[in-house]
């Protein structure tokens, strides 16, 4: 192993010999890791099998590894099934529009908080801050929307939760850590704080942008709650609300699966279904976020939320 | 002096035109509706609205801490989230540390990418794996169980002892790896000379861990488990919700769950604005004086806080 090593370009380090105890803690932590990623991957693994997997071995139980019977039928269910496409139509709209808004409103607060020179900066932190520990519950909030005319339209997915205060300090955080001189030296030049904003600002902060771009997204992707308060009107609806309607509330519309002829098979149908639409809805996201996971450890820092 | 602040005030006019926006939005979103949750102290009908309600102090607290089942909603507020804080709050912390002791570096990336891709499924989505794998019948929890016993056993969502246990398992399962990263970026951030120094005087991996790892990640994690108790009160009733059904309603109905259905009418009975909105603030409250309570113990003894 380590002959190898040397012939290759990476120059080898000497290593001292790991104490006995240490080698155990490896092997123990290794074993650990290795359980961790079974119990994680499992489900994930045995939910996109079922998906593959023929109606009857989904209604006999059959699916524990791998697909049975392979077929792709339950995805054809899916492709034939109206709602979802509705839904998704629906949720690519609020996730596109309501995180294009999210992250416009973020940057400007995180910009405007983040000048130490700002007058009143401490109390509009405040004011900010204080919405995450207290508010002012379900109903008032609710009751607002109704007055301001926008419950069961759009907007009710969009503007009540233009800014989410956690993103706006991270942001804040990270746009503070640019260097001062940065905007000292571009008021020299005469720079106006609009221009600093777009042409020096915004360049310089992709990582952050990305990194709450992909939470606010996720968030709009991944919500029904506030969709099942404030919309009624079905063809408003995202894809999470119809997905509700099928995985948990159970109702599947019967006209709209193609073969009706056994009614053992429909049984299968339906859980077929299922497995094919949780791997439909959840794969977009899945497919993205591994890419801006370097950004993520920058996301987080909560140590900094102070100041 | 006063014309110093005007001139700063001035100064700064580009900088305020940023904030403009988002301080609408916070005051239309966030502190109108403050103002609308006086209905918990009026009896709010629509037609006199909020401010023409008649006051009647403290009638709907008293009226909640009346109602039959107002104890065991709290008792089970309670104890799902000190259950989660019990065993989710060390979880992460624990993976963190053992998994910043491998040497891998690539194992360790595929290790993050893949504990954190639960994070990522929304809510509806995991409430339906749950539904489907824990089917008594079709799901792997019944096949399992059919092989070793030979019979189909109960819905496991049926059995509100079980209910608790299945709602804090699965959303360790689904958060575990996401709530790392805070402790991942702290842990990179360790001065190896710490670790340098410790290895010259003998101390092996494990008592590193212990006493280089540990104290380094202790400030990070004060002020999740501040952050944390901040929310004792409002669990994650959007997953509660979905998971809630009339057999296991003894064990999962819990504050907010409760005041939605109250407040927003989704149990098909009038709504009952006040009464729901003064639950809602009982329990924003607690929620506030938690954690301002253990903020300020935080304080005094590790001088962690968070303001």
């Amino acid at each position: 192993m380590i002959q190898t090593a040397s012939v290759g370009k990476k120059p080898v380090k000497r290593r001292i010999k790991d104490p006995a105890g240490d080698k155990v803690l490896y092997g123990i932590v290794h074993v650990l890791m290795i359980v961790l990623l079974i119990v994680t991957l499992y489900p994930l693994i045995y939910v996109i099998s079922a998906s593959f997997s023929s109606p009857q071995a989904v209604s006999t139980g059959q699916v524990v590894l791998w697909p049975v019977d392979f077929s792709l039928r339950g995805y054809q269910e899916v492709f034939d099934y109206k709602v979802v496409w509705i839904g998704y139509e629906n949720t690519l709209f609020y996730t596109v529009v309501g995180t294009l808004v999210n992250v416009v409103m973020t940057l400007c607060a995180a910009f405007a908080l983040s000048k130490k020179t700002l007058p009143g900066r401490s109390f509009f932190t405040f004011l900010f801050t204080f919405t995450m520990l207290f508010s002012a519950g379900i109903v008032p909030t609710y009751l607002n929307l109704k007055d301001l005319g926008i419950v069961n339209t759009r907007w009710a997915l969009i503007l009540p939760g233009a800014i989410s205060v956690y993103n706006m300090i991270v942001t804040r955080t990270f746009i503070q850590n640019i260097p001062n001189e940065l905007s000292e030296a571009a008021a020299i030049d005469g720079c106006s704080d609009f221009k600093y904003f777009t042409a020096i600002l915004l360049p310089l902060s992709k990582a952050v942008i990305s990194v709450i771009s992909l939470y606010y997204a996720v968030s709009h992707w991944n919500s029904y709650f506030n969709a099942m308060i404030y919309l009624s009107d079905r063809d408003m609806f995202p894809l999470q609300l119809f997905l509700r309607d099928i995985l948990v509330m159970n109702t599947i519309d019967a006209s709209s699966i193609m073969d009706p002829e056994e009614a053992q098979a429909m049984e299968g149908m339906r859980d077929l279904l299922k497995y094919a639409m949780i791997v439909v809805s959840t794969v977009p996201i899945l497919m993205v976020y591994p890419f801006i996971q370097k950004y993520f450890a920058k996301g987080v820092m909560v140590g900094s939320v102070k100041g | 002096m006063n014309r110093k602040l005007l001139r700063r005030i001035i100064n700064h006019w580009q900088i305020y035109c940023f904030l403009l926006l988002p301080l609408i939005y916070l005051i239309l979103f966030h502190y109108v509706p403050m103002v609308g949750a006086q209905i918990a102290f009026r009896k709010f009908t629509i037609r006199s609205g909020i401010w023409g309600s008649k006051w009647v102090g403290l009638d709907n607290f008293t009226r909640f801490f009346k109602t039959y089942n107002c104890w065991t909603i709290i008792k089970n507020t309670i104890t799902i989230s000190g259950y989660s804080i019990l065993a989710g709050f060390p979880i992460p912390i624990i993976f963190a540390l053992l998994l910043n002791c491998m040497r891998q570096e690539r194992y360790k990336k595929a290790i993050q990418t893949i504990t954190y891709m639960p994070h990522f499924i929304s809510t509806v989505v995991i409430v339906g794996m749950i539904l489907q794998i824990c089917n008594p019948r079709v799901g792997l929890y019944g096949t399992f169980a059919h092989l070793l016993t030979g019979k189909y056993p109960n819905d496991p969502l049926g059995n509100p002892t079980v209910f608790t246990h299945l709602y804090v398992w699965t959303g360790i399962w689904q958060q575990f790896g996401w709530n790392a990263i805070v402790y991942l970026a702290a842990l990179s951030s360790v001065d190896p000379q710490l670790h340098e120094a410790a290895i010259i005087d003998g101390a092996s991996r494990w008592k590193r861990i212990l006493q280089v790892d540990l104290p380094c990640i202790l400030p990070t994690a004060t002020i999740m488990l501040i952050l944390r108790a901040g929310s004792v009160m409002s669990v994650g009733y959007e997953k509660i919700y979905l998971m809630q059904n009339d057999l296991n309603i003894g064990a999962s109905e819990v504050i907010s769950t409760y005041v939605y259905k109250l407040g927003l009418g989704a149990s098909g009975k009038i709504p009952n604005y006040s009464l729901a909105t003064a639950i809602g603030l009982f329990n924003s409250v607690v929620n506030l004086v938690l954690i301002s309570v253990v903020n300020a113990i935080s304080k005094k003894m590790s001088e962690t806080s968070l303001w």
